[in-house]
């Protein structure tokens, strides 16, 4: 324990003489944050649209004005010719055609029926699937407003994509998730996950190169033999890059609350808590990665490499209901996961320790199972 | 092959994939000896030290220090044995003391019970005590690192090739102190690549390939040289060491200095016939004003040729 001391008091002196560490450390949550909360956002807006108004009516009109008037939508063209609008979608110059047919005013006042025909470009699937989902919104609002109680009196019709059909399956199963609620405010919903990821960014990154930055210097072969032991010098690099991570988590917590004004209805103390463990499992990875690499380069590459099969199974960006079965399972172990999954739930929802325990448990046993590989490969790799 | 000694090696193999770093190694230092391993870079100097500071296992073949076995006690030996690697290796980021005071610690002393024994050293650099490690010059590291290695105050020291990359004037001085610790009684075991250095050892263990070609006293090395010796002198060298390598019996030519060390292969005749023999093939050469005198084998000249003379192996040559 005196040698863990020791230990420590240096670890925690060569921190804090890093002053470019210690700015990167606080100032990297502050602008990521800032900055990736605004830009990774689901939302789609100002799609440009074609117009093509065969109707040429009030109502036709009233339609066409809905949509822009609601800023989802650009009226970038519009023609009464179908091909010219084909053509603009091929050239790329319109996300969405939106096509009125003749007795289109007629229908609704006859019949109480009409149809309205929406065509995507759906190459970028999330997207289309958002402008489709707003079209409609908008159009069976604005036919609410005309026939009254005859809803829906207007049913957009196929709404038949450009791309190939398992492109098109891919639409309907974001649309299943719900992420089109018009009400969900996309930061709260983003904000936890991006701190999570920079988080284990900061975790992984920093153990792994903070340890392979002594074999670099031959520091670590002078400290084996010496009589330190394995775990203590272990234990000597882990917590303070625990602490270390633990202040960015509050940092990035209070960032999000004063700047996009995130919500905390459950307990603080829990949300600490599950980044505690959590963190054990980051910063064990950044251990085991510095065992089988040898230079910070390969350090960084290592950890970027994992980051990645790490991140896009997380969930954050990528629907996990999307994946193939093998991958969800993939998914369904991952710590990052639960750890973004239990921030959601206590921040948004006030969720209690009973409703979270399974996240807590997957990511105490992966953090168990992860420090017990890097400390045996840490044995193997040093004898 | 005793048993006793701070280093007792016996018969120690090592290998890295395919490459055989040590082969059947025996060797025994004795108690308060400056025990030197001389050889070329790739010699297994390093692996023979990393066995000893227990960093690595042997394959085969055993190794004891100061009457522990490395790989059983391990612990034994790591908290009284003093290492210092060829590279420079302590913290950049830390200052001359703090680098001191943590490798006391970590050894569990303090700077204080350790500062008598490493005061001749540690004071040359006491003055730059709150200077960051990585702003020293070459020698001042060195300095500090060999003050880090014996502040616990060990009972052998293990200097793997201390003075590459110090300047000659340094490298007198290194081996000064040492002289100065043996004189305490420490027992030392160093690596170099520097034959000059190897006649500062009370013995020397010439390594090549991971095997130990001869250990004696470095004076008694240099007679292990089969032939009689002569440095040739003279004007042009690239005309004179052609000439010297076309005699019929040349045994060896090497350049050394700026003269070339020359045997021949009739050991029965007197070696003044043989000077006389070799100045007559050389005038005839049209080579005037050469010099041909008998000299006494250095250590390097027996390494030459325990070797086996191979060309073009590459041997440190002090700067």
């Amino acid at each position: 324990m005196r040698a863990l001391r020791f230990l420590l008091r240096k670890e925690y002196l060569q921190i804090f003489r890093d002053k470019t560490l210690l700015r990167m450390l606080f100032l990297i949550p502050v602008v990521q944050l800032l900055v990736l909360s605004n830009a990774a956002t689901f939302e789609v807006r100002q799609s440009r649209l074609f117009v093509v108004d065969r109707d040429r009516s009030t109502m036709s009109r009233g339609a066409i004005d809905r949509l822009v008037a609601s800023g989802r939508f650009e009226r970038t063209a519009a023609s009464v010719s179908i091909a010219a609008a084909d053509a603009a979608m091929r050239e790329r110059r319109v996300e969405m055609i939106v096509v009125i047919p003749e007795g289109f005013e007629r229908g609704i006042v006859r019949d109480h029926r009409a149809t309205v025909q929406l065509l995507l470009n759906a190459e970028d699937g999330s997207a289309a699937g958002v402008s489709q989902a707003y079209a409609r919104q908008i159009l069976s609002r604005y036919a609410a407003d005309l026939g009254g109680s005859l809803t829906p009196p207007i049913v957009p019709g196929g709404a038949h994509a450009e791309a190939a059909p398992g492109r098109a399956r891919g639409v309907l199963d974001v649309r299943t998730r719900g992420l089109f609620n018009a009400e969900l405010n996309y930061k709260h919903y983003m904000v936890p996950g991006i701190l999570i990821q920079l988080l284990t960014i900061i975790g992984t990154l920093l153990t792994a190169m903070n340890i392979v930055r002594e074999k670099e210097a031959g520091t670590l072969e002078q400290l084996n033999v010496t009589p330190v032991s394995r775990p203590v010098f272990i234990a000597a690099k882990l917590i303070p890059l625990w602490t270390l991570a633990m202040l960015v988590l509050a940092i990035g917590l209070f960032i999000g609350w004063i700047a996009f004004g995130v919500p905390m209805r459950g307990s603080l103390l829990l949300v600490f808590f599950g980044g505690a463990i959590y963190l054990v499992v980051a910063l064990g990875i950044g251990l085991w990665i510095s065992t089988v690499v040898e230079t910070q380069q390969q350090a960084m590459f290592v950890t970027f490499a994992l980051l990645m099969i790490y991140l896009l199974m997380s969930g954050l960006f990528t629907p996990v209901n999307s994946m193939p079965p093998w991958a969800q399972v993939v998914a369904d172990a991952n710590p990052m996961r639960h750890e973004i999954e239990l921030m959601r739930a206590v921040m948004l929802k006030g969720a209690g320790l009973a409703d979270v325990a399974r996240h807590l448990v997957v990511m105490a046993v992966s953090g168990v199972l992860v420090l017990t590989i890097a400390v045996r490969q840490y044995h193997k790799r040093s004898a | 092959m005793s048993d006793t000694g701070p280093v007792v090696l016996h018969e120690v193999r090592k290998t890295f994939g395919a490459t055989v770093a040590l082969e059947s190694v025996s060797l025994t230092v004795r108690p308060g000896e400056l025990f030197g391993l001389v050889g070329p870079d790739g010699g297994g100097k390093t692996t023979l030290f990393r066995i000893l500071a227990t960093l690595l296992v042997p394959d085969s073949g055993t190794a004891t220090v100061l009457g522990r076995d490395v790989v059983r006690d391990l612990w034994d030996i790591r908290s009284r044995v003093g290492y210092m690697p060829g590279r420079f290796s302590l913290y950049p980021d830390l200052s001359v003391e703090e680098n001191l005071r943590f490798f006391a610690s970590v050894f569990g002393t303090s700077l204080e019970r350790g500062y008598d024994l490493i005061k001749p050293i540690y004071q040359q650099i006491e003055p730059f005590r709150d200077r960051r490690a990585g702003q020293l010059s070459g020698g001042m590291k060195q300095k500090l690192a060999l003050s880090c290695a014996l502040v616990h105050r060990p009972d052998l020291l293990l200097l793997d090739e201390p003075t590459t990359g110090v300047d000659a004037v340094s490298r007198r001085e290194f081996w000064d102190l040492l002289d100065t610790l043996q004189a305490s009684g420490l027992t030392i075991v160093v690596s170099t690549p520097y034959m000059d250095e190897a006649d500062r050892c009370d013995r020397v263990a010439l390594m090549q390939q991971g095997r130990v070609l001869a250990i004696d006293a470095p004076s008694a090395i240099g007679a292990l040289f089969p032939r009689p010796l002569f440095a040739v002198r003279g004007r042009p060298r690239t005309a004179l060491l052609d000439a010297l390598r076309a005699l019929p019996t040349a045994a060896s030519v090497h350049p050394f200095g700026e003269a070339f060390h020359y045997s021949d292969t009739r050991t029965a005749l007197a070696p003044a016939q043989i000077a006389q023999d070799v100045l007559d093939a050389l005038r005839a050469r049209n080579l005037d004003g050469v010099d041909v005198t008998t000299i006494a084998p250095g250590i390097e000249d027996a390494f030459m040729a325990l070797m086996g003379d191979a060309p073009g192996v590459p041997v440190g040559v002090p700067a």
